[in-house]
């Protein structure tokens, strides 16, 4: 997976992403105001924002819910991710046995799996926390592996010459060289996975839940409340962007030390 | 501030006499071969104990795979060995420092002198840490990160860190080829202080540099490679590359290198 990055937050970075949006909105009324599209098909922004605020109370209960699996999915997801990405480095074993079966599970859409997890573990969060945990586990092992792989040759001649050994794959070089060498790499898929873990948590919710906005969504949809359920995706949309420029945040103090001026 | 350091050094090497004692380097039949090339063969040198020895050649002639093969970084030579005069592995006796400084960016200075110590999980000598980051002139910057630092000062920690190994070999390969000449002539002069008495070997491609720093000079030519008998140079290093014997000296290596003075 090609990590990706959003450049440096500016103040003109947030002006240009509040002018889209603007337009956006507008062209959308343009588009009610213009065409005979029926309400119960696609609201205007006006009629979502009143929804929101009719709902309000409703709509934050439940986003709270999806945050909840969000983050617990992320922390979880990201633990797992970097204990097996550290094994795999690190036990030739390890390596040969389950790299294969790692990159293999990839293979099976982790959405094909969504009943069978809330079948085994019921309508409440678990269910959705692990759904979120596991569709960001591979990006972020993969990273992780891919970062701690490719340390510099030369830091390893240098452990190596250091430590008298035959080799530089000590866990002394892993604490001190290798995983902090991997920090960009970690860093790169934490932010993939603060993008897609949402996804994993509405999915989640969509298969079976009492709670959270994909629940809402799913049970505005059938009420035909079109309004709330677009006022539902605006909150999710909000907290997914949000909590995509909070992990970016934190992942740029992890790796301050990588300047721009460091290759 | 060098003149200082000076003083300061020798009396550190001559209280620390496991570093001067018997290591010379010797090669006994040492072959190499890198991509089905063979680069060298057959070596049967010696490098003497308690001097500088510079190994000087043309890039590609297989100088660094030389030392890295004697510092144990290549585990198979296609034959042969590199061990001290007593015939015991040089393992665990060499400092290494490259062309490239390989500081850690995401440590600091400090940190990165002591890497060898936090490595192999020895106690770290906080006083004498210090007092060798002082030594190549970064007191101030003991607690400043990589990137902020010049190249000359990122290979003076370089250096620093390959002090702080105690180690009574050093293999130094092209240290110094990638600074401006000023900074390469203190950093020069720094080396032939603070390793006075220990086993060295340089490679370089620099003739001015082996005039300086080497109290021999071995040329690297040919394939498989050979090594030059020494051409043993008078008087202690560092030398000053404008004295008029040391010029005279930098026409006879330039001769036998194979240019004509003609080319010069």
């Amino acid at each position: 997976m090609q990590p990706f990055r959003l450049r440096k937050i500016t103040i003109k970075t947030i002006a240009r992403g509040l002018v889209t949006i603007t337009v956006f909105i507008v062209l959308w009324e343009l588009i009610i105001w213009g065409t005979s599209i029926p309400h119960y098909l696609l609201p205007g922004p006006m009629e979502v924002l009143r929804a929101w605020g009719k709902w309000s109370e409703v709509i934050l209960q439940h986003a709270s819910v999806t945050l909840l699996e969000i983050v617990l999915g992320l922390i979880i997801g990201t633990m797992v991710g970097i204990v097996s990405a550290t094994i795999i480095a690190q036990v030739r074993a390890a390596r040969r046995w389950l790299l294969p079966v790692l990159v293999v599970s990839q293979a099976i859409p982790v959405f094909a799996i969504a009943p069978l997890l809330v079948m085994w573990l019921g309508y409440g969060i678990a269910s959705k926390i692990a759904m979120a945990a596991l569709i960001i586990y591979f990006p972020v092992t993969a990273s992780f592996l891919d970062g701690l792989r490719r340390t510099d040759p030369g830091w390893l001649d240098l452990v190596q010459i250091m430590t008298s050994k035959t080799s530089g794959n000590s866990w002394a070089a892993l604490r001190l060289v290798r995983v902090p060498a991997a920090m960009p790499s970690l860093a790169s898929g934490i932010r993939v996975a603060a993008a897609v873990a949402p996804i994993g948590a509405v999915v989640g919710e969509w298969v079976g839940s009492g709670a959270g906005l994909g629940y809402l969504m799913l049970h505005s949809n059938a009420r035909t409340q079109i309004d709330v359920m677009f006022a539902a995706l605006v909150t999710l949309a909000v907290i997914a962007v949000a909590l995509y420029f909070t992990v970016d945040w934190l992942m740029r103090h992890l790796v301050a030390w990588q300047s721009d001026t460091f290759s | 501030m060098l003149l200082q350091s000076t003083t300061k050094v020798s009396e550190s090497v001559e209280s620390s006499e496991s570093l001067t004692g018997r290591h010379a380097i010797v090669l006994k039949n040492l072959g190499f071969r890198r991509n089905g090339l063979l680069l060298f063969d057959g070596l049967s040198e010696q490098f003497s104990a308690g001097e500088t020895t510079c190994i000087l050649g043309v890039s590609g002639v297989g100088k660094s795979s030389l030392l890295r093969v004697i510092a144990g970084l290549l585990p198979d030579p296609e034959f042969g060995s590199a061990c001290d005069e007593d015939g015991r592995s040089l393992r665990g006796r060499i400092a290494y420092m490259a062309q490239d400084d390989l500081l850690l960016p995401w440590a600091n200075v400090f940190r990165n002198v002591t890497l060898g110590c936090r490595l192999r999980g020895d106690d770290i000598d906080d006083d004498n840490a210090r007092e060798l980051i002082q030594l190549v002139g970064l007191a101030e910057h003991v607690e400043a990160l990589p990137h902020t630092l010049s190249g000359g000062m990122r290979q003076r920690v370089a250096l620093a860190r390959t002090l702080m190994e105690k180690r009574p070999i050093a293999l130094l390969d092209e240290p110094f080829s990638a600074l401006d000449a000023l900074t390469r002539y203190q950093l020069q002069s720094l080396v032939a202080e603070l390793f006075r008495g220990r086993t060295v070997v340089i490679v370089t491609h620099d003739p001015v540099e082996a005039l300086r720093l080497g109290h021999s000079i071995r040329v690297m030519y040919g394939r498989p490679a050979l090594l030059s008998e020494p051409m043993r140079l008078g008087g202690q290093p560092p030398r000053d590359p404008t004295a008029p014997k040391v010029a005279s000296l930098q026409r006879e290596l330039l001769n036998r290198l194979g240019i004509s003075p003609a080319e010069v």
